[in-house]
């Protein structure tokens, strides 16, 4: 079986995020390690927003506010000394998938921009409550004084080794993925979004496919949310804030919304090339702004669907 | 978990077979890390911070003993998860021996602790948040600013003087403006017939606030709102005509960044209007009339404000402890002992360091008035406060 | 901990009596009236695009930013507040139409995800640009004297400027009602909202009618900016803020009609004013002060995306549905 250039590709970058921490280790760059943790970080959340986006063809404007819901499970539940894990995170798992499913049943009912609105509105709304909760740091946001505690088996204290936890899970998200596309889930979704009334007409309960594939989304967003609110220390409003959804689109269609890879590649893209332009100009969105357009326009589907067009094999 | 730290330094020390350089007693240069805002409405804050601190360099020769010095501005856009991600470069990236600057209590709340992992001095140039005076007070944090009550009690102090009996107080939902109203409320011995907090910084339309005055009828208002909404704020209040009608008195709202702009704009309720403040530009102190000469000559004559001062002071503060350490910047417990003196020459006069860090200094009553060259400035009136000392010092372990 | 729960500041006046003052409930309702009418500018520019072209464009917020920059800068240098409106308005306008012909036409086809991307780029970009031509302080409009003082209203004074922003609100409204209803322009619009592909083939330049309508949008856009200016003092980011009222007040009137854009901008306007207004008094009647001050503001806050949220549950095609198809 011939392999697709974009495959081999996307086989060469995990293979360097595997190795970066020999590299970073050595040369005392803990500023690298942590960039690259912040890149897998998002990339599980895009995962999903690929899932319900990239094949399931609803545009969701609020996906970063699961991110928010998992970090402030975390971080709250740090900030009243709860810091086991087996207590923190399938808490935070379980919020992020019961907001996702109300949010979810309120935003399925509606179609095309009108999602996208509602989507934006009810994520915004989840924003403003961060906003509200005094107690817990409002506006200025809560740090978070410890990690995740999971009883000695993995220490998050430890850079390197939250490192690979981090791409340990990744990868576990990408696997998944991979098979809830391929399989008949998968098949039913990228149905619905081509026909939604053939599938309809087939059989499909096409809301509960929508629905399910919505929460699971949800889900893999809030442990980024988890994940973040240990990377960072800190847990604030913005990380459930509009723009944030608008950056994971961005990784979405930047890595190529056609792929299961995309997400990993477009979410290491945009940051890489954030800190790239803000090294060169203090003025960086004003290239990042044309880049994102030139994109839009002409690069339809991302960096991976660029490499296999180079390299004379269409996707 | 096998894949920890140790395990990747035994596989890097197998997979290199140079080892890293080791670092050298002295280095080449001395690199101060400085956080401030330049994206937003608060950006000219940024801009005022910067000259100053451009300033300073001039007048100790980029070097400090003997060694270049190297100072990376870091922009926050005021948000404190981007201010905490900046703060993380610079150490962990740019490796600089200091960092200071940082505006916004919000982003220093969340990043302090960060340097002081790190085992660096982390020299406040603004933000007055009281975490850092009282209860997180720490001997690497010190502050070239004061502690965000200060001001305001020094304010209410003028209110009793002026005989203001009830008080609106209008000022931004967060940390700061919350700790500027119980400044405030501390001294002042009058009645609060209002008090509107606004969210932050969204809103910039106070049309709602303004009626509520309107309808109380006090005999001051009071307000603090930093950057830009001070325009909004002041220009509505006079378009609602009670300009003339009801004193505005304010806090870090009305300083030579705000006045220009105003000034270009006619919004002439603005003159007339007190606020207090440690400093001002026409302070008769020698190094301030240097500091402010040479400012003017970058910035096309436009004054600085308080930031700058207080960014100036903080790299001559720094000056002060390399120097101490003859620029061996290792020297951590040599160089606070050295700052702890305050031995520099401070634009605001010599001064010494209370047991948290926070200076003891005096407070100043200022007017808003049209100086001879037919600019709106900034005049000191009077002094309010003699040696003030902050409200939490009390609350840190340090003696 | 930081400390963050500060001892509760003292009690303050007399509560529940300003929201009973008949004088400050007027003033706040003629405030959210002319929140609404600038609401209105932005959402009537907006919702044609949306409606005529299926085009969802974030940028519309920088146009309104850019007009507001440009009126400002003008002013001062011309000391003039009429010269500053009479140039940000056609200039906003050329910008509108380049980007229309270069980025705009491109977009049409695509869906709304490639959109929302290229024009969120288009925000990015355009923040940026005006803080490096203008500098991130921002800038304070000067007001004629004329402007600058207040009108008696029924015994209450209301600021002149603010006066004469809903006068010129409703001289728009009128003008756009004149020019959808009565004009040849203002059919095909109309026909174009409801039916595009039939207007294709009735043999009407689509290329050119869509551009005149993104130059309508770019014009009223920059008309709200110019008017906004003095109010708000212009700043970098000023578009966002009144984007997503923007977009919730043509979800709420329905995608592409100029009514529902004047009656969902009303309703926004209004809501929001005197919810930020009189909410915490309103939960002050049954919450304690702490309680109220937190959730008043809180709420305030959302209580627009709860109404978007609910008009989308029940009638998800807005008040006035423009759309048949």
């Amino acid at each position: 079986m011939r392999v697709a250039p974009s495959t081999v590709f996307v086989a060469l970058l995990l293979v360097a995020f595997a190795a970066l921490p020999v590299y970073t280790v050595s040369f005392e760059q803990p500023f690298y390690l942590a960039l690259v943790r912040r890149i897998m970080i998002l990339a599980i959340a895009a995962l999903g927003l690929n899932l319900i986006m990239g094949y399931g063809g609803l545009i969701s404007m609020g996906h970063a506010a699961f991110i928010g819901i998992g970090g402030y499970t975390v971080g709250i539940l740090a900030h009243h000394d709860v810091t086991s894990a087996g207590i923190q995170w399938p808490l935070a798992l379980a919020f992020a998938a019961a907001v996702a499913l109300v949010f979810g049943l309120i935003s399925l009912r509606t179609r095309g921009v009108y999602f996208i609105m509602i989507t934006l509105a009810l994520a915004q709304m989840m924003f403003f409550l961060g906003v509200s909760l005094e107690a817990y740091g409002g506006d200025d946001g809560l740090p978070v004084l410890s990690r995740s505690d999971f009883g000695g088996a993995i220490d998050l204290g430890d850079d390197v080794t939250f490192y690979y936890f981090v791409y340990a899970l990744l990868l576990a998200c990408f696997w998944l993925m991979s098979r809830l596309v391929n399989s008949r889930f998968g098949m039913v979704i990228r149905g619905i979004r081509s026909n939604e009334a053939r599938m309809q007409a087939i059989g499909f309960a096409t809301l509960r496919y929508q629905l399910t594939a919505f929460v699971l989304a949800g889900m893999m967003a809030g442990l980024a949310g988890a994940l973040l609110a240990n990377h960072t220390d800190f847990i604030n409003p913005e990380m459930a804030h509009w723009t944030r959804s608008a950056e994971l689109l961005v990784m979405v269609l930047l890595g190529g919304m056609g792929s299961i890879a995309g997400p990993i590649v477009g979410a290491a893209a945009l940051l890489l090339l954030e800190e790239l332009l803000a090294g060169i100009t203090e003025y960086w969105a004003l290239i990042l702004g044309p880049i994102m357009i030139v994109i839009v326009l002409f690069a339809r589907n991302g960096l991976l669907g660029m490499i296999d067009r180079w390299s004379g094999r269409d996707g | 978990m096998i894949l920890n730290k140790p395990f990747v330094y035994a596989v890097s020390a197998l997979a290199l077979l140079a080892a890293p350089p080791a670092s050298a007693k002295k280095p080449d240069r001395i690199k101060i890390g400085f956080m401030t805002t330049f994206t937003g409405p608060a950006g000219a804050i940024g801009q005022d911070m910067r000259r100053s601190v451009e300033t300073a360099l001039d007048h100790i020769g980029h070097k400090m003993a003997g060694i270049p010095v190297e100072v990376i501005f870091e922009d926050d856009q005021q948000k404190p998860e981007i201010g905490k991600q900046r703060v993380e470069k610079l150490l962990t990236k740019d490796k600089v021996h200091f960092v200071s600057g940082i505006i916004w209590s919000n982003v220093l709340a969340a990043s302090y602790r960060d340097v002081i992992r790190a085992k660096k001095i982390l020299v406040v140039s603004n933000a007055g948040w009281q975490g850092i005076a009282g209860k997180a007070c720490h001997r690497q944090i010190f502050s070239t600013s004061w502690q965000n009550e200060q001001v305001p009690m020094a304010l209410g102090e003028v209110l009793n003087k002026r005989g203001v009996k009830s008080l609106y107080e209008v000022a931004p939902n967060y940390a700061a403006g919350k700790e500027m109203v119980k400044g405030l409320e501390r001294t002042f011995k009058g009645k609060i017939v209002g008090r509107d907090m606004t969210p932050w910084p969204a809103q910039r339309d106070f049309s709602a606030e303004i009626a509520k005055i309107r309808a109380a009828k006090p005999d001051g208002v009071f307000i603090f709102y930093p950057g830009g909404h001070t325009d909004a704020f002041v220009r509505q209040y006079q378009q609602a005509g009670l300009s003339g009608q009801i004193p505005l008195y304010s806090v870090f709202s009305v300083d030579p960044l705000s006045l220009p702009r105003l000034q270009k704009a006619n919004i002439n309720g603005v003159l007339g209007t007190f606020n207090a403040q440690f400093w001002s530009p026409d302070l008769d102190v020698a190094q301030n009339r240097k500091f402010v000469a040479d400012y003017r000559k970058k910035s096309g004559g436009t004054y600085p404000a308080h930031y700058g001062a207080q960014s100036y002071d903080s790299i001559l503060l720094i000056a002060s402890a390399v120097e101490a350490v003859k620029g061996d910047v290792d020297k951590l417990d040599a160089m606070i002992a050295a700052m702890k003196k305050a031995d520099f020459p401070s634009v605001r006069g010599k001064f010494a360091y209370n047991n948290n860090h926070i200076p003891i200094q005096n407070f100043y009553l200022r007017e808003v008035v049209k100086d001879a060259e037919g600019n709106w400035a900034i005049k000191t009136v009077d002094t309010i406060f003699k040696d003030h000392q902050d409200p939490y010092h009390a609350e840190c372990k340090m003696k | 901990m930081r400390g963050r729960t500060a001892p509760p500041l003292s009690p303050v006046g007399k509560p529940g009596v300003a929201m009973v003052d008949p004088s400050l409930l007027f003033e706040q309702l003629l405030n959210g009236v002319q929140l609404g009418i600038l609401l209105f500018l932005l959402a009537s520019g907006l919702t044609l695009v949306f409606g005529i072209m299926d085009l969802m464009n974030l940028a519309h917020g920088s146009l309104y930013m850019i007009g507001a920059y440009v009126a400002a800068k003008v002013t001062i240098l011309a000391n003039s507040f009429l010269l500053g409106v009479a140039v940000a308005l056609p200039a906003t306008l050329l910008l509108g139409v380049a980007l229309e012909l270069l980025v705009f036409r491109r977009l049409y086809a695509r869906g709304h995800l490639d959109q929302v991307l290229a024009t969120f780029g288009m925000i990015l970009f355009f923040n940026e640009l005006v803080r490096l031509i203008w500098g991130p302080a921002g800038v304070s409009v000067p007001l004629p004297e004329i402007l600058r003082g207040h009108i008696d209203l029924f015994g209450l004074p209301y600021p002149t400027y603010r006066v004469l922003v809903i006068l010129v609100g409703l001289g728009v409204a009128a003008f756009l009602y004149w020019l959808v209803v009565k004009t040849r322009v203002g059919m095909l619009i109309r026909a174009g909202a409801s039916r595009r592909e039939m207007v294709g083939a009735l043999g009407v330049d689509v290329a050119r009618l869509f551009t005149i309508v993104f130059g309508i949008g770019a014009a009223l856009a920059a008309l709200a900016g110019v008017m906004a200016g003095p109010i708000f003092s212009v700043t970098v980011g000023m578009g966002e803020s009144v984007l997503i009222l923007t977009l919730v007040v043509i979800v709420v009137g329905g995608i592409g009609s100029i009514r529902g854009a004047f009656v969902g901008a009303l309703l926004i306007g209004v809501t929001e004013t005197m919810g930020r207004a009189f909410l915490s008094e309103i939960f002050l009647l049954f919450m304690s002060r702490d309680g109220a001050n937190t959730a008043g503001p809180a709420v305030a806050s959302m209580l627009v995306y709860i109404i978007m949220a609910v008009v989308l549950v029940f009638r998800p095609q807005g008040l006035f549905p423009a759309r048949t198809g």
